[in-house]
């Protein structure tokens, strides 16, 4: 039980994928043009994540350890076709404005990472907490952008084009409609998390920092690091003498070990 | 000419980072030097252009005969993954120099979602193989300019004195928030 609860709040709180690791950004800055849409595609990764993780929990000892990215990819480029005629079927509108973005769930950072970090090694219960924990605070994140671009950029909550849960008047409050726009989608996320750095300064945790590919420490920040380690590894010991030579320039691929560690790591950092 | 203004449109219109949100994560990862952001410019524009037109080819002479177009976001996903192996395993035998610059990028483009984002947007669209190989030209290109534009942007303002909370990633994010803006005037071009 203790488990459980420790999953879920690791994954809304203090791991939450928005707020606090800033990961999966592509299809936080896409989608959330309103409130429904950022939690659609919230609740959609959601299944996604929960349904791969307990899968991948499920079969952690019959794949091999060295075709498990193409494994994990199969899982959950199905799961994600299954999402997308669950979607198509039952809430149309829904499917046709979250459009692309959909199929893309594949490539969420999130989803391979916790895949790679957490289920591959722990028991099922514990990897679909997770993947609910996870999943809800990704969703969260995806929510309050949404809130804020719909209500900055339309002067609406909840608006279906035609009707709305609470709409501001036109006299009080002109829409300024960029932030429904692309760049809205930028400046709304740097307030956020500029906020969540001032909060994370009183707890006195690291700011977000911006993920640097090019050297070793900025990679294992990176959910998706597994997968590059992972994606070439019969071609990584030759790799190993160019990585030296060219260190500033190399992108290190064998950075698989740290990605548990990097999660006792913020444990360690919050004691 | 109408293949050379949907390449225009897709690099600068449709920009693909700045206003389709595709490929963020080596956008602002892999953009804090010149350098490193030329050498992801290039495997990007190989690899969306090769995957756009593989993943075309195989749609149009595969999938859709045999009507198993349900199977698009599955198959274009290995096949952009073993195609980027593929060539990551060419580059290294025939030119280790240019493995050096490039090669080394390889493995971070397989999660990019520009790539396998173009690559269904092309069926969407119902794009032959030729206009998808265009197309898909052009957003590289589109995302070669983004991030070298970004990079450059970066290397100049890094030690610029912004409030404490804004440092780092709300920096770099508000920079891109005014690119955004920024392209949204090509929207006039075309």
């Amino acid at each position: 039980m203790n488990k459980i609860l420790e999953r879920l709040h690791n994954g809304i709180i203090k791991e939450n994928p928005i707020l606090i690791m800033t990961l999966g950004m592509c299809p936080t800055l896409a989608v959330t043009t309103s409130l429904i849409n950022g939690l659609g595609m919230g609740m959609s990764t959601l299944a996604v994540l929960v349904c791969s993780n307990f899968l991948i929990s499920l079969l952690r000892k019959f794949i091999p350890d060295t075709v498990r990215i193409p494994a994990y990819i199969v899982i959950v480029a199905s799961l994600v076709t299954i999402i997308q005629f669950v979607l198509q079927g039952f809430v149309p509108d829904l499917y046709s404005s979250l459009g692309i973005y959909i199929p893309l769930i594949v490539v969420n950072c999130i989803i391979l990472g916790r895949a790679e970090a957490y289920a591959s090694k722990s028991k099922i219960i514990p990897s679909i907490f997770d993947g609910i924990g996870m999943g809800l605070g990704f969703t969260m994140g995806l929510g309050i952008l949404g809130f804020l671009r719909e209500l900055i950029g339309n002067g609406t909550i909840l608006s279906d084009g035609a009707n709305a849960l609470l709409k501001i008047p036109e006299e009080i409050y002109t829409p300024a409609s960029v932030m429904i726009l692309a760049p809205g989608a930028f400046i709304v996320l740097a307030f956020v998390i500029a906020t969540m750095n001032k909060i994370k300064e009183k707890k006195g945790m690291k700011p977000a920092e911006v993920p640097d590919y090019t050297t070793k420490e900025g990679c294992a920040g990176c959910a998706a690091a597994s997968m590059c380690a992972g994606a070439a590894p019969q071609t990584e010991a030759p790799a190993d003498p160019l990585k030296a030579k060219a260190e500033s320039a190399a992108i290190p691929r064998a950075v698989k070990p740290e990605v548990p560690k990097t999660e006792t790591a913020v444990k360690e950092e919050k004691e | 000419m109408s293949l050379l203004l949907l390449a225009i449109s897709a690099a600068l219109v449709n920009n693909v980072v700045l206003s389709q949100f595709l490929g963020l994560c080596p956008f602002l990862g892999v953009s804090k030097k010149i350098n490193t952001s030329v050498g992801m410019s290039g495997a990007v524009i190989v690899v969306i252009t090769a995957a756009s037109a593989i993943c075309s080819a195989i749609y149009h002479f595969i999938l859709a005969p045999l009507n198993l177009t349900y199977l698009n976001t599955i198959v274009f996903i290995l096949v952009i993954a073993s195609l980027v192996q593929f060539m990551e395993m060419f580059i290294k035998k025939s030119n280790p120099a240019l493995y050096q610059s490039l090669g080394v990028f390889l493995p971070l483009i397989t999660t990019n979602c520009a790539v396998l984002g173009v690559a269904l947007s092309n069926v969407q669209k119902n794009y032959d193989i030729w206009t998808s190989t265009i197309n898909g030209f052009g957003t590289a290109l589109g995302f070669a300019l983004a991030i070298l534009l970004l990079a450059s942007i970066r290397e100049r303002n890094e030690d610029n004195d912004v409030p404490k909370s804004f440092k780092g990633m709300p920096h770099v994010l508000l920079t891109a928030g005014l690119m955004s803006i920024a392209f949204f005037g090509w929207a006039g071009v075309l």
